[in-house]
């Protein structure tokens, strides 16, 4: 049906229509009211319902609530709106709410540069809120990663009844891109596991598993949600046994599933000694200048693009750093995850090259880095 | 009817707390009204007001303070068959106060319920919005300084149709309730009380102290007739069944053959307000008919109409992995704004390259070869100077063909604005070509 025009923010709508998605809420901040517009522009028609908040706490509240009366929800935010997020990210984790966030990351800190892009809350999205549980970050490289992702972060949201990020950016969300729709990796749908039969408790878990099954608030069986700390039934608890169990059952759903959803490609030359890592907008930059060198020059590179940055996947660094002299994080911020691959390949070498002016890092510097090194 | 009341746990308020005294109030409401536990859900928020989902056994949604309304409203639009009934404390209301505000404006059907106690008594009897300059609160001297808030008129004033005051001791307070919680729209009830544990050891408030103060205010009673009007969830759907999908996200058969075998870099530099965006995407299209590989990456300031406009096009046949412009092929150069934010991407040209440049418009020296085009001495606006450049870029037939540009224009522009258009373009055609085309 030939090649589709849109861009990274398009690209997200369209993915959460596929993946499901029937309740949209968010206030508009550039560069992310693109896909307020966009969700507009399909999901009323389709039977959805589109709020614009009156502000973030607003928005991301909404759709707590739908999301808790069984409706597949997504946000969509910059950084500012992401730190109103914070308290509400926190309550979906500890809640256990299928959300997910659409961070359309730009230059910070603070209000920073609205219409210049930059890989800002790398960091922030898994530590901003109070706890410091998991919560998952997925990052697209291009448009098609955009639809593609967003299908996963719904599917993971569901599975697992937990917040998703979509780390997208301003270069990518408002970028438009060649795209054959065809050829986009869809997903299958996943939904929340319901509860069938017996007894129910909002977040009783079964024996071997690490994920409450799932009934609205509105149907016949009354259901529970809570901010406070909570036992199954859903009412406070004050035992410590009880408590420490909880926190480590969300942190261990998450982590321990890890490999399930690391989503990543790896560009390997035969000869390769130095392995570069890159995620978002960065990714297509190291590839190019890869290619370049390997043409060029016939420098053999090894091009790691990280797809799932949260949890780490820290099995798949292990994996394409091996036998690497160098390992070289580049990232448009002033160096953010770098601190993860540094923790993971502690016994490597590990540079940093990054900028956060608002302008992309091209193959050029990447390829001058690389020689430089 | 049964109690909704939950036996295994019974309210654990202070003794004399006026919470208790809702709380069952509240239960005989809706006992009365016939529901069962889960035709209700009730939504609560931080603070004392907070525990009252718990005593209920009925659908409860307990979350951060002073976002009860939030919630409620994302499980109303989910559930709209579903009473929803939300407690807030005057604490929730201060530090929630702009979604109090966009409930009454939205008019969802919701029914909130203030329990108005005049302090925070959780956290050690704080003043908040609702305490009076006159009380002794735990925070020193503070609620002296400000000026505390009347929420029914301020809830009148920002659009709820059903605005209601009254003593938590008073004898008709669940018919109140009922009004409140069979009306069709968003309801206010800010209930009046006493808490002993805080503010009562310094403020003595008496059933008859509450009556005195509550008369010194104006009264409300419910229905605020000019506030009436559709409910919102009801709106909304209405609304959103006439909408049709705007399906913009068609994909574009390649009807041409590319024009040009290698990648072209082409950058408009404009100011806000000279559709360059606009015609990127026209020269974008132009190429994907042409079956070219194309990015569009826009740089621009906030302010909407003030300020650089440049959007960078990579038109390639092979698959674009890097969307930054690295050596541009055309420099579009229409206004000093984009020129001087991408004053570095001339040097960056190499011979062969071709920049269409207003008049008017300075520009650093560059190896390209400059056509100097006079729009405004041949009829063509500021805002249509974009649209003009792309004809010649199509007229030269590189990186598009005139026929790829028709057909992105017949494409992208329908009825008046095509029309304009295409007078822009009899204009450019009297533009004389670059030195050496053809």
């Amino acid at each position: 049906m030939g090649l589709h025009f849109i861009d990274g923010n398009q690209a997200v709508a369209m993915g959460a229509l596929y993946g499901g998605c029937n309740f949209f809420a968010s206030y508009p901040i550039t560069p992310a009211s693109t896909l307020l517009s966009a969700m507009l522009d399909t999901l009323p028609a389709a039977g959805g319902i589109v709020l614009q908040g009156e502000d973030e706490i607003a928005s991301i509240g909404y759709c707590l609530g739908a999301s808790m009366a069984g409706m597949k929800v997504m946000t969509a935010t910059s950084g500012p709106g992401l730190s109103l997020y914070s308290e509400n990210i926190s309550f979906a984790i500890a809640g256990e709410i299928p959300i997910v966030i659409v961070n359309i990351m730009r230059q910070g800190p603070s209000t920073g540069s609205a219409t210049r892009g930059a890989d800002s809350d790398v960091q922030f999205m898994r530590w901003g809120c109070s706890g410091g549980l998991p919560v998952i970050v997925l990052a697209p490289a291009d448009v098609g990663d955009c639809f593609t992702l967003t299908v996963h972060a719904f599917n993971l949201a569901e599975h697992f009844r937990c917040p998703v990020f979509v780390a997208s950016n301003k270069e990518i969300g408002m970028t438009s891109q060649t795209v054959d729709m065809d050829r986009v990796e869809k997903p299958p749908i996943i939904d929340r596991t319901l509860h069938e039969s017996g007894l129910f408790l909002p977040f009783h878990v079964n024996p071997g598993e690490d994920v409450p099954s799932f009934l609205p608030i509105g149907g016949p069986i009354l259901v529970r949600q809570t901010s406070s700390t909570h036992g199954q039934d859903g009412y406070i608890t004050t035992d410590p046994s009880e408590i420490q169990a909880g926190v480590e059952r969300l942190q261990r759903k998450i982590e321990a599933n890890r490999e399930s959803f690391s989503y990543f490609d790896l560009e390997e030359r035969k000869g390769a000694r130095t392995l570069l890592v890159a995620y978002g907008i960065t990714a297509g930059a190291a590839r190019a200048a890869a290619s370049e060198l390997f043409a060029q020059q016939n420098v053999p590179i090894s091009v790691l693009v990280l797809k799932t940055l949260w949890p780490v996947p820290e099995h798949v660094l292990l994996r394409a750093a091996e036998g690497m002299e160098r390992i070289l994080v580049v990232e448009m911020n002033l160096g953010q995850y770098i601190q993860e691959v540094r923790r993971v390949l502690c016994n490597q070498r590990v540079d940093f090259y990054g900028k956060m002016s608002g302008q992309l890092i091209s193959p050029g510097e990447i390829t001058e880095e690389v020689m430089g090194g | 009817m049964d109690s909704l009341l939950n036996p295994d746990r019974p309210p654990v308020f202070c003794p004399g707390c006026s919470h208790e005294r809702s709380v069952h109030v509240l239960d005989r409401a809706l006992q009365s009204m016939g529901f069962v536990g889960s035709e209700v859900a009730i939504v609560s928020d931080i603070g004392c007001s907070g525990l009252f989902d718990t005593f209920f056994n009925t659908h409860a949604f307990h979350g951060l303070h002073g976002r009860a309304l939030t919630y409620a409203a994302g499980i109303k639009l989910a559930r709209p068959n579903l009473k929803v009934i939300v407690t807030m404390g005057d604490g929730g209301l201060g530090i929630g106060g702009g979604h109090l505000l966009a409930a009454c404006r939205r008019n969802l059907d919701l029914t909130l319920l203030v329990l108005n106690n005049f302090n925070f008594g959780m956290t050690g009897g704080q003043f908040s919005c609702t305490t009076p300059e006159k009380a002794s609160v735990s925070s020193s001297f503070l609620n002296a300084l400000e000026k505390p808030f009347d929420l029914c008129h301020v809830a009148a004033c920002a659009g709820a149709p059903f605005v209601a005051r009254s003593s938590v001791y008073r004898k008709d307070l669940s018919e109140l309730l009922k009004e409140a919680i069979s009306f069709g729209g968003f309801a206010i009830v800010d209930i009046w009380g006493g808490c002993p544990a805080r503010y009562m050891k310094k403020n003595p408030l008496s059933p008859k102290e509450i009556e005195e103060a509550m008369g010194k205010l104006p009264a409300y009673k419910g229905v605020v007739s000019a506030n009436v009007r559709r409910e919102y969830s009801g709106h909304y759907r209405q609304a959103a069944a006439k909408e049709r999908a705007k399906d913009p996200w068609q994909g574009i058969e390649p009807i041409f053959e590319p024009a040009v075998k290698e990648r072209r870099e082409v950058v408009f530099l404009g100011s806000a307000g000279q559709r360059v965006i606009t015609a990127g995407g026209l020269l974008a299209r132009a190429a994907l008919l042409g079956g070219m590989n194309v990015s569009q990456k826009n740089d621009f300031h906030i302010t909407v109409m003030r300020g650089p406009s440049v959007t960078e096009l990579i038109l390639s046949p092979q698959p674009i992995t890097y969307s930054g412009v690295e050596q541009p092929r055309v420099i579009i150069a229409l206004a000093h704004e984009g020129v001087r934010r991408c004053w570095g991407l001339f040097e960056k040209m190499k011979k062969g390259g071709r920049i269409i440049l207003a008049a008017g418009v300075e520009v650093p020296s560059t190896a390209g070869q400059i056509l100097e085009v006079d729009f405004k001495a041949a009829g063509i606006k500021k805002k249509e100077m974009a649209l003009a450049a792309c004809f010649l870029l199509a007229r030269d037939g590189d990186p598009i063909t005139p026929e790829m540009f028709e057909e992105a224009l017949k494409g992208s522009f329908q009825g008046k604005r095509l029309e304009e258009a295409r007078l822009v373009l009899e204009k450019a055609a009297t533009i004389p070509p670059f030195e050496g085309s053809t």
